[in-house]
């Protein structure tokens, strides 16, 4: 049973491409000049086919694939659906729902580009992030920690933070010389609200007795401020950075739309433009694929840093 | 000698002068958690705080340790008024209050580490975590371990600084009573081996008798110094000894003339 378990991501590779070698694609769909579909699926035939014999005998991979053998079997059959609804009966509007040769197409034909695109967001999200998470954490500290501060700054800060990002585009395209940096002080806008917030109210949340310990042991101010304050803070600071994330990958798509060269972003915009669609699709999976690393790389370094908190909090 | 009249030449005594220390409730309502203390404690003397529930033991605590301001009157150590908590005064919070980010030896030597004074005092940490019963435990972090080791982690932490006072505040509350028991030969021990002045909350009459030189008896509402009791008996001492009942009877007598109503939370 555990051994079946061990290669339902291979079998589901088998089903998939008996379908779809068995099953001739609609007349409806413009032929690609590859069957890149196919060749996919004869990668994914041997990879899983190799990695079911290597979980054999690796403990750790048997483990992981008795519990995801099931999901990537029942993958196979959700991959099997669309490409009978799409490709080979053409239910849907050929137009707007190509089939999967077709937006593979893209990668092998497009590839440079799409990969200059994810270098030129790339670059926007880092640099964006950077400012943002530096200029947002130190608004936080200083909001948190000073009453003066807070009493000066935070209804400004309130007034303006729940403003979207994007709305100041127009605005930073007059203030900046280059859309480029227009670009990322939006990315930067979007992820400074949500850590400042996130920053300051943690600070403020942190209980008086963490700081009459500290006091007691003979602690100044800085390490009050340093090995106490912002420690305590720093999960719901963590939970600022994720939130802010997500609405920089929303400023980002969103900035690359205003001039920029290249980008995730505008790729699909252009695709879009140019009616083909399947580089739409390529452009999604782009993005999904991005976020979803990016995110799943930012847990780790959560993990990382914030070790201690497994056990209290699960995310 | 603990006495409840103050007289101002004696340096190196740490005196309370007419203390009083009022709170404001959420309601608007003044509460007096300290109605006019008067104490004067001896260098190296053990003196334990006894009395009911929200008579202001803890709020004198936190006085001597300077962590809130008097309304009026005064904490005064070699003759200085405190204003402020400094590394002389340790104080072992009657809440473990560890840091969850911290492992238990790093929550022990963050004194040692504020203070810049790590690298010399690094054995001592490992000598105090073995004091406390918690050796093997130095790399856990305070939510993996009980109520009780969080507590004595907490009393590490305010010992390993060497403190001239040390404030306890149920340091022992949360343990079984093997353990206390234990922990009080230990505190007893640190006591005679650095001559520290220890200041101690307990509920527990027996812990009181076991320990300290002074016994300061205190009653709630309006909240005093009821009266002070010396407990002249040599150590080690045995906590069979005959002589503890009548000490044990005189502190129940003063408990009861404090003219409470017992209340549940009343520990006798
Ligand atoms: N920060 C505060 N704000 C308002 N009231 C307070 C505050 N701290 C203490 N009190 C009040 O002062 C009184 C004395 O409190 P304290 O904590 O000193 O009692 P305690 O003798 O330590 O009691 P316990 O034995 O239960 O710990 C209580 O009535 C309490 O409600
Ligand atoms: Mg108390």
């Amino acid at each position: 049973m555990n051994t079946l378990k061990k290669f339902l991501p291979f079998l589901g590779v088998v089903i998939t491409l008996a379908v779809h070698l068995l099953v001739p694609d609609s007349d409806e769909h413009p032929d690609a000049e590859k069957p890149y579909f196919a060749w996919i699926l004869y990668f994914f035939l041997g990879a899983t086919f190799f990695l079911g014999v290597l979980s054999l005998k690796v403990q750790k991979l048997g483990k992981y694939f008795e519990r995801t053998g099931p999901f990537w079997f029942g993958t196979g059959v959700v991959v099997i659906f669309f490409n009978v609804v799409i490709g080979k009966l053409a239910l849907i509007p050929v137009l707007f729902f190509p089939k999967f040769d077709n937006i593979l197409a893209m990668f092998f034909e497009d590839g440079v580009l799409i990969l200059k695109c994810i270098l030129y967001s790339t670059r926007l999200l880092l640099t964006g992030l950077f400012f943002g998470t530096v200029v947002g954490f130190v608004t936080g500290v200083c909001l948190g920690f000073s009453a003066k501060t807070y009493y000066w700054l935070n209804p400004y800060i309130k007034l303006l933070g729940p403003i979207p990002a994007t709305v100041w585009i127009p605005i930073a395209l007059t203030i900046f010389d280059t859309p480029y940096a227009a670009s990322v002080f939006i990315v930067a806008l979007a992820v400074w609200f949500s850590i400042a917030l996130m920053t300051s109210s943690a600070i403020q949340a942190v209980p008086n007795s963490y700081y009459e310990v500290a006091r007691t042991l003979g602690a100044s101010p800085a390490f009050q401020i340093f090995r106490v304050g912002i420690p305590a803070a720093m999960p719901s600071i963590f939970l600022g950075v994720f939130y802010g994330i997500i609405s920089a990958f929303l400023a980002l798509m969103t900035a690359e739309m205003f001039g920029a060269k290249y980008g995730i972003g505008w790729y699909i915009i252009w695709q879009k433009a140019m009616m083909v669609y399947s580089g739409v699709y390529a452009g999604l999976i782009v993005i999904a694929v991005y976020c979803t690393l990016t995110l799943t790389l930012l847990f780790k370094l959560r993990d990382k840093i914030l070790n201690w908190q497994k056990g209290i909090v699960k995310w | 000698m603990v006495t409840e009249n103050t007289t101002t030449d004696a340096k190196d005594f740490i005196q309370i002068k007419d203390l009083v220390k009022t709170f404001v409730s959420n309601k608007g309502e003044t509460i007096t958690a300290l109605n006019g203390v008067n104490l004067e404690i001896p260098k190296g003397s053990f003196v334990s705080l006894i009395g009911p529930s929200g008579c202001g033991k803890t709020t004198l605590l936190r006085q001597i340790a300077g962590l809130a301001a008097p309304t009026s009157g005064g904490v005064f150590i070699n003759g200085k008024k405190v204003t402020k908590p400094g590394s002389d005064r340790g104080f072992a919070f009657q809440q473990a209050t560890l840091y969850p980010w911290l492992t238990i030896r790093d929550n022990i030597s963050l004194g040692l580490r504020a203070r810049h004074i790590y690298k010399e005092h690094a054995k001592d940490v490992d000598e105090f975590i073995e004091t406390v019963g918690l050796k093997g435990f130095e790399k856990s972090y305070p939510h993996e371990l009980s109520g009780g080791m969080n507590q004595r982690a907490s009393l590490a932490r305010a010992l390993v600084g060497h403190p001239e006072i040390l404030l306890l505040d149920e340091p022992l509350g949360a343990l079984d009573a093997f353990t206390r028991m234990a922990m009080q030969d230990e505190i007893l021990s640190l006591w005679k081996k650095y001559k520290t002045t220890m200041i101690m909350v307990t509920h527990d009459v027996d812990e009181a008798l076991y320990l300290s030189d002074y016994i300061v008896v205190m009653k709630a509402r309006p909240s005093k110094v009821e009266s002070v009791i010396h407990v002249d008996l040599s150590y080690p001492r045995v906590r069979t000894q005959d002589v503890f009942v009548n000490y044990r009877k005189q502190i129940l007598e003063l408990l009861d003339f404090a003219g409470q109503v017992q209340e549940p939370e009343y520990y006798l």
